[in-house]
């Protein structure tokens, strides 16, 4: 097992210094594939994957800005310029899947983001070995679910003759229709995030935390700092590394909100809270056809959520000096 | 409760703890028992229900024991030639996907790993940027189909071959080799694919079998490529059998393939088909979870 080091990057997206480590011996592209084509050879399968599958429907985003035929060019028939993306701009639906997408976003992120970092703190107090790891195996359980897993025990807990009903009857309450309501959508969701993720989040966060010198709390003890002082002064700045990190990669991911369990949880009584920007597109592009219309949102996306990742690691490296890259 | 809570080994302690600290002790007790409890509730209420009589759970008497102790829907449900058919091409589709998707992530990681290769940096690039880029849904959807791979098994298993955080996981580790027995070889005159075949992947059986795990349970647990790439029943992974059941049961998230028989299926063959479907998750978990957690730590190492 490998510790964390201070900076704590979950990728390596380090390549200018990676080459320029190897400016000494400078070797011209002949002479490194004669020596190493066989290490090439091993690369050129996997190319292939990104160039395919990744790349390529980058470039296929082209049909964004073109009309597309189902079963016509894969990149369009002609130009049509901006038209999808006017369409969508004046699209009232879309405006209201983008402002849902914003608000389960940033409830996942409020609750998702920093209950781990509770939770790992929590861990980190206990001192029997057995207990501590009998607390994490339980709270890791639920991460290795399908979401479609996740779901059908979100369906059954909260139907009409499911057990959070039955404890509203018990409350003498009225029983809720609760996937029927838009107003419980947000909460339900949130909830069935953190069950999921909470646990599995912590991982990091323990391993930040035994990495912390001892003698950081000796010194702190020495000053005087109680408990609560050596966790604010001592260890809450040892894992800020692993908090900006995954801060910044949250971010990145905020508009993607779990739209496959979205998609599994909602329905057309739920719409007006639980509709968002991915699955609105995947009802406009694959269930209706309307590709070109779709994958110009999805573009749009696409293209916020690249901002959002570069942007928050710009702001991060300015202001605490961790980045990604 | 509070005499188990004690400092952790890496805090030393004081002369005495504080009155402060031990009421946070006996908070922290009951926090953590309640993430416990509040973990493993709703697996509690599913078995149970799945035991339970169809009116006991209409009738909303169902929480933590089976009401109507019985195992017809366990009966039901396992004598359906369709879940079976599902349960097969899960096991197909898992199994052919993470052999692929180990073989590629393995050799590009070993790649990826030679830090005197040239044009390396372009090659980790490539990789990297894809975690934060990616075409969308439309675009594979129509790459998916005109490559006419719609209702073959590629359709699940050539789009997710490499998981990039897998892949930098696995070359942190080929990283943290060490690299005198690789040159060994080469003087031997062992070229690079006998070196990596012979030398480097036998050294390399926990991050192997770490890959292992991180693939198989992703693609065990993966629905939406089979949702929205076959056609045909019998061509659906069971996560998909398991969506149609629950979607069919809820008036239909989406209107295109709930069947109509969906609609009359009483909500304990849900309960039965969510256990059957999580159950091998479930029964390897307690001997999995530790290669999980040391492949996490792997990946947060920078490489």
């Amino acid at each position: 097992m490998a510790l964390l080091s201070s900076a704590a990057p979950v990728a390596d997206a380090d390549p200018p210094a990676a080459t320029r480590d190897d400016r000494p011996r400078r070797r011209t592209w002949r002479a490194a594939l004669r020596r190493d084509w066989q290490l090439y050879s091993l690369a050129v399968l996997p190319l292939l994957f990104f160039l395919v599958f990744r790349y390529l429907p980058m470039l296929g985003n082209v049909i964004a800005f073109r009309r597309y035929v189902p079963g016509g060019d894969l990149f369009g028939e002609t130009w049509v310029g901006l038209r999808y993306f006017k369409m969508f701009l004046n699209d009232p639906t879309f405006w209201q899947v983008f402002t849902n997408t914003l608000v389960i976003g940033a409830l996942t992120l409020l609750f998702c983001f920093p209950l781990p970092i509770v939770l790992a703190l929590l861990l980190n107090e206990v001192r029997t070995r057995f207990l501590k790891r009998f607390v994490q195996t339980i709270a890791y359980l639920p991460h290795f679910l399908s979401v479609v897993v996740v779901s059908g025990l979100v369906l059954q807990m909260l139907s009409v003759d499911g057990v959070v009903n039955q404890g509203l009857r018990a409350a003498g309450q009225d029983a809720v229709a609760f996937m029927q309501e838009p107003g419980w959508f947000r909460t339900i969701y949130v909830s069935s995030e953190v069950w999921q993720t909470v646990g599995w989040g912590t991982i990091l966060y323990l391993a930040a935390l035994t990495t912390i010198d001892a003698e950081l709390y000796q010194q702190a003890q020495v000053d005087g700092a109680n408990r609560w002082r050596q966790t604010w002064h001592v260890t809450l700045p040892g894992i800020r590394p692993t908090m900006v990190t995954l801060l910044i990669l949250n971010v990145g991911t905020f508009l993607a909100v779990g739209f496959e369990k979205i998609l599994l949880l909602y329905n057309p009584l739920t719409f007006p809270t639980a509709d968002v920007v991915s699955t609105y597109l995947y009802r406009v592009g694959v269930v209706s056809g309307s590709f070109s219309y779709a994958a110009a949102i999805g573009l749009f996306e696409s293209v916020i959520g690249l901002t959002l990742v570069l942007s928050a690691n710009y702001l991060s490296r300015r202001t605490v000096g961790t980045s990604l890259w | 409760m509070v005499s188990v809570l004690e400092a952790p080994a890496t805090r030393p302690q004081g002369l005495r703890p504080s009155r402060g600290y031990r009421v946070f002790q006996v908070f922290n007790g009951v926090a953590l028992t309640l993430v416990v409890v509040l973990t493993l509730f709703p697996f509690g209420n599913i078995l149970a229900r799945s035991f339970s009589g169809e009116h006991e759970i209409r009738s909303g008497q169902v929480s933590l024991l089976p009401r109507g102790f019985n195992l017809t829907t366990y009966r039901i449900v396992m004598s359906d030639a369709m879940f079976w058919t599902n349960y097969r091409n899960t096991v197909v589709y898992t199994v052919v996907a993470t052999a692929l998707a180990l073989a590629l992530t393995t050799c590009y990681a070993y790649v990826l790993s030679k830090r005197q290769l040239k044009g390396r940096g372009l090659l980790v690039a490539i990789a990297v940027f894809t975690m934060f880029f990616n075409g969308g849904l439309i675009p594979n959807y129509v790459l998916v189909s005109s490559l006419g791979l719609r209702n073959t098994l590629w359709a699940i298993v050539l789009p997710n071959a490499i998981n990039v955080f897998n892949l930098l996981v696995m070359k942190a580790f080929f990283e943290s080799m060490p690299t005198e027995l690789e040159e060994s070889a080469a003087v031997d005159g062992t070229g690079t694919y006998g070196t990596l075949w012979r030398i480097v992947l036998p050294l390399s059986k926990a991050v192997l079998a770490t890959m292992l795990l991180f693939y198989a349970v992703a693609f065990w647990n993966s629905w939406f490529p089979g949702f929205l790439y076959m056609d045909r029943q019998e061509l659906f992974p069971v996560t998909v059998y398991l969506r149609n059941l629950i979607a069919g049961a809820t008036g239909g998230a989406d209107q295109t393939a709930a069947s109509d028989t969906a609609l009359q299926i009483g909500a304990n063959i849900q309960a039965v088909t969510i256990v059957l479907t999580m159950l091998p998750i479930l029964l390897v978990y307690p001997f999995i979870q530790r290669f999980f957690v040391s492949g996490v730590m792997l990946g947060a190492v920078k490489g």
